[in-house]
């Protein structure tokens, strides 16, 4: 994937007016999260990573985001959405139940654990569980495809999305209190905004996100 | 939390309207005296909720000399200091205890719909302030369909004039549509790219479009400086533009002598044996205790309101209280909002500015060209990366690089959703489930399944605003099919017991002093969000109880 806001970090603006104390503290606590379980145990952790690093590919040569870690904690406070579709128990168990039927797939599909597939078998089996397609006393009715879209997708991408590291990626602003936007209309790009990569200007883009 | 500051989480802990002061959210740190009452001293009103209907209420009741409690199981916030840039953390606005979900389409609700703060849901709501359209308080009359108000749309007009000075809505300088309204009472604010994009898209399709009034100051107002165009608006206002009920109503009402009590949790409503409310069972710091009250105020939003009422069983109302219409949790009415997004060349940036600065109301207006009843208006957006991450796998059931790409493309991408109008059906509905709640309350079940023609008209939408986004050039042009909005319903407001749970004045049929005032004595929901109709209802009916007393009636 191309580097559409090559040299952007967000956390440049950190001791700037985009940054309140409150932003800061949150998000340096965010960026403190130490990259191992506190909720899971040692194998469902294992699976759990191997989930996210297809959820969200991770590009190489960048530091990477501790998503399990962030959905680990999630559930060690037990910090829960609010509603909970009848169909799937409380978001723990159904973490539990989750990942041990994924497992239970993967030994019945390649004699293997789920982490140790090759990554084209790690996706067909998460697609068939996107599906529906997976089923089994280890489900014990939990619909595979709710767990899929209500706990493995929700739960990972918004772990991820609220990385800074993501929103170097997709340009987004981050923070911005008390100083807010100026500039609104169309291509209009406040100094503190990322600056796009334009084909063929790319080192103009990133000499004013390092200028930033 | 493990991972995050205690100290942003205080609020939620320790109450702080207590001790004869409460917070000043206009000033890092400030307080304000509080009057308080004694438990065992009835007030005249106890105000189950603090929100967009209870404390509006709270405001006019203790302005007009009554003595008011208003009660709110959410914590006390202090923008300037407490509100953080970020999706994850901010969570702590809202309603996160469980609540099950299931029918046809189970609601998606917590960060979608329900606050839990002093100042309720407007406290991260879009700020969006429109009235209802006149003919839809008589829409079984007038339009076919739905139940009719008890309420008449002059009056009504009337009392959103009042909302809109209060919160000094931002609008345009005239309306498109409907009967003549007054002048807004600050400027429009100014349009960002994703709220032009829709406004070219209406002129492709030759309809009009409008500068969105609303609930945020486009200029200086007291303490509070304009919006800076930050845009997370539905996460909380750091800046205290945002008029929400907890820098409007809820200062204004302890100025006038109201208490406020925050983290308590009204548990129960406690009726005597002559079928009257003496009070209610609240949690706070840990206790169950006892406020007596002359009148109870239920405030707490679609699902709470009913939850509580149903909650409070007794020997004689063992079906819940005020429900001898069986219609208490019935009529659920959660606003369809299905969106369509497309990508431009353009940088659009939507996530500068209140996601939804521009709107039109064309087919709210419109009856002609229609397969389905009701209307719906549709509205420039400008998702946080977290939201739109949601809509882009919870829709298209996008992962792994397939996802990663299509994100990349936030900067580019503009959209419209709309608020769309559901039918009321008594198979929607609030019920108890087994599961129990931290305070070991039954928790709120809620089921939802839409009807052919919230279908009808959803598929209209889809069509219509593709169209749109086509006509200007858009590329990759999608729909999200699968997304509801605000709640309302629950229990109605009507002129005739048998079909209604409370009157016009927002007084129960079956027990005279219980009251409930918010969003769940709407009829019908029409297709704009409900908050200035609630907090007009509130207004009147803060005038109502002051005629009554003085007649005697109360
Ligand atoms: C993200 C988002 C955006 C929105 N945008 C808009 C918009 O742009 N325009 C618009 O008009 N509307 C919008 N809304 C909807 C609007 O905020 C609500 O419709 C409105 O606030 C509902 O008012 P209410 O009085 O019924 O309840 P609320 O404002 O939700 O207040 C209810 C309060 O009661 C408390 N409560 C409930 N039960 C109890 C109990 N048992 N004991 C003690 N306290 C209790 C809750 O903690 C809560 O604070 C939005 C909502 C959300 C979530
Ligand atoms: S855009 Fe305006 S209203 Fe929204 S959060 Fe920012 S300052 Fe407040």
């Amino acid at each position: 994937m191309p580097d559409r806001y090559p040299g952007y970090d967000v956390l440049s603006k950190r001791n700037t007016a985009s940054w309140n104390d409150a932003s800061r503290q949150v998000i340096d606590a965010r960026l403190a999260i130490v990259d191992s379980p506190e909720f899971f145990d040692e194998r469902k952790w294992r699976t759990l990573r191997a989930i996210c690093d297809r959820i969200v590919p991770q590009p190489a040569g960048r530091a990477v985001v501790p998503i399990a870690a962030m959905v680990d904690r999630k559930l060690a406070d037990d910090h829960r959405d609010g509603y909970r579709d009848a169909r799937l128990p409380p978001q723990r168990e159904a973490w539990r139940r989750g990942l041990a039927a994924l497992e239970a797939a993967a030994q019945a599909r390649a004699g293997v654990a789920f982490h140790r597939l090759m990554t084209v078998a790690q996706d067909a089996l998460l697609r068939d569980m996107q599906c529906g397609r997976l089923d089994g006393p280890e489900w014990d009715d939990m619909p595979a495809d709710l767990f899929f879209r209500e706990r493995v997708a929700h739960d990972i991408l918004a772990a991820y999305y609220s990385h800074p590291v993501s929103w170097n990626e997709i340009g987004f602003g981050g923070p911005a209190s008390p100083r807010g936007y100026v500039r609104m209309y169309f291509n209009r790009r406040d100094p503190w905004e990322a600056a796009e990569a334009k084909a063929g200007h790319e080192a103009a883009a990133r000499d004013a996100n390092e200028n930033m | 939390m493990t991972v995050e500051s205690n100290q942003l989480h205080d609020a939620l802990h320790v109450p702080r309207g207590k001790d004869g002061r409460a917070p000043d959210p206009l000033r890092v740190g400030g307080w304000m005296p509080m009057r308080e009452y004694r438990e065992d001293e009835a007030v005249d009103f106890v105000i189950v909720g603090t929100g967009a209907g209870g404390g509006t209420l709270a405001c006019k009741l203790a302005e007009a000399g009554f003595s008011v409690i208003g009660m709110d199981a959410g914590a006390w916030w202090r923008p300037l200091e407490e509100f953080a840039s970020d999706e994850t953390h901010q969570d702590k606005l809202f309603w996160t205890d469980e609540r099950i979900c299931d029918g046809d389409n189970p609601l998606k609700l917590g960060s979608n719909n329900s606050g839990k703060s002093v100042g309720g849901s407007t406290v991260h709501f879009a700020m969006v302030s429109l009235r209802f359209r006149p003919e839809w308080f008589k829409c079984r009359t007038l339009l076919g369909y739905g139940a009719d108000w008890p309420l008449d749309w002059r009056e009504m007009w009337r009392y959103y004039g009042e909302v809109e000075q209060a919160l000094k809505i931002a609008g345009p300088v005239t309306y498109p549509w409907g009967p003549k309204r007054p002048r807004y009472p600050y400027r429009a604010h100014e349009i960002n790219a994703a709220g032009w994009v829709l406004a070219q898209a209406c002129e492709a399709m030759g309809i009009a479009w409008t500068e969105t009034p609303l609930a945020t100051i486009s200029a200086p107002r007291g303490r509070a400086h304009p919006c800076v165009y930050r845009g997370f608006c539905v996460t909380g206002c750091a800046t205290n533009a945002k008029q929400s009920a907890l820098v409007t109503w809820i200062p204004r009402a302890v100025t006038a002598g109201a208490e406020i009590r925050d983290l308590a949790m009204v548990g129960r409503i406690e009726v005597n044996d002559a079928g009257l409310a003496t009070g209610v069972h609240y949690q706070r710091e840990g206790q169950w205790r006892f406020q007596r009250a002359r009148n109870v105020v239920v405030a707490g939003y679609a699902i709470e309101t009913p939850r509580l009422l149903l909650n409070s069983a007794t020997d004689r109302y063992p079906d819940g209280l005020a429900n001898s219409s069986g219609l208490v949790g019935r009529n659920l009415m959660a606003q369809t909002n299905q969106g369509v997004y497309g990508v431009f060349d353009d940088e659009i940036r939507w996530y500068k500015g209140p996601p939804s600065l521009t709107l039109t109301e064309h087919w709210n207006y419109t009856d002609t060209g229609k397969d389905f009843f009701g209307g719906y208006a549709f509205m420039a957006q400008g998702p946080l990366p977290q939201a739109w991450v949601s809509t882009q796998a919870g829709n298209r059931g996008l992962w792994g690089e397939a996802l990663l790409r299509e994100m990349q493309q936030y900067n580019h991408q503009a959209g419209f959703k709309i608020v769309g109008e559901t039918l009321p059906q008594e198979r929607n509905r609030v019920t108890l489930a087994d599961e129990k709640d931290q305070y070991g309350l039954p928790v709120a079940r809620v089921t939802y399944s839409l009807c052919d023609n919230d279908k009808a008209l959803v598929k209209h939408s889809i069509d219509f605003m593709s169209r749109g986004l086509d006509a200007i050039g858009a590329r990759d042009i999608w729909a999200e099919e699968d997304d509801t909005c605000h709640l309302n319903g629950t229990a109605r407001m009507g002129d005739d017991p048998a079909t209604s749970v409370v009157n016009a004045d927002c007084r129960s049929w079956d027990i005279r002093n219980l009251w409930i005032c918010d969003g769940s004595v709407f009829p019908t929901v029409g297709g704009v969000n409900p908050s200035l109709t609630i907090q007009a209802i509130a207004c009147r009916t803060g005038d109502r109880i002051r005629q009554l007393a003085a007649l005697g009636e109360l």
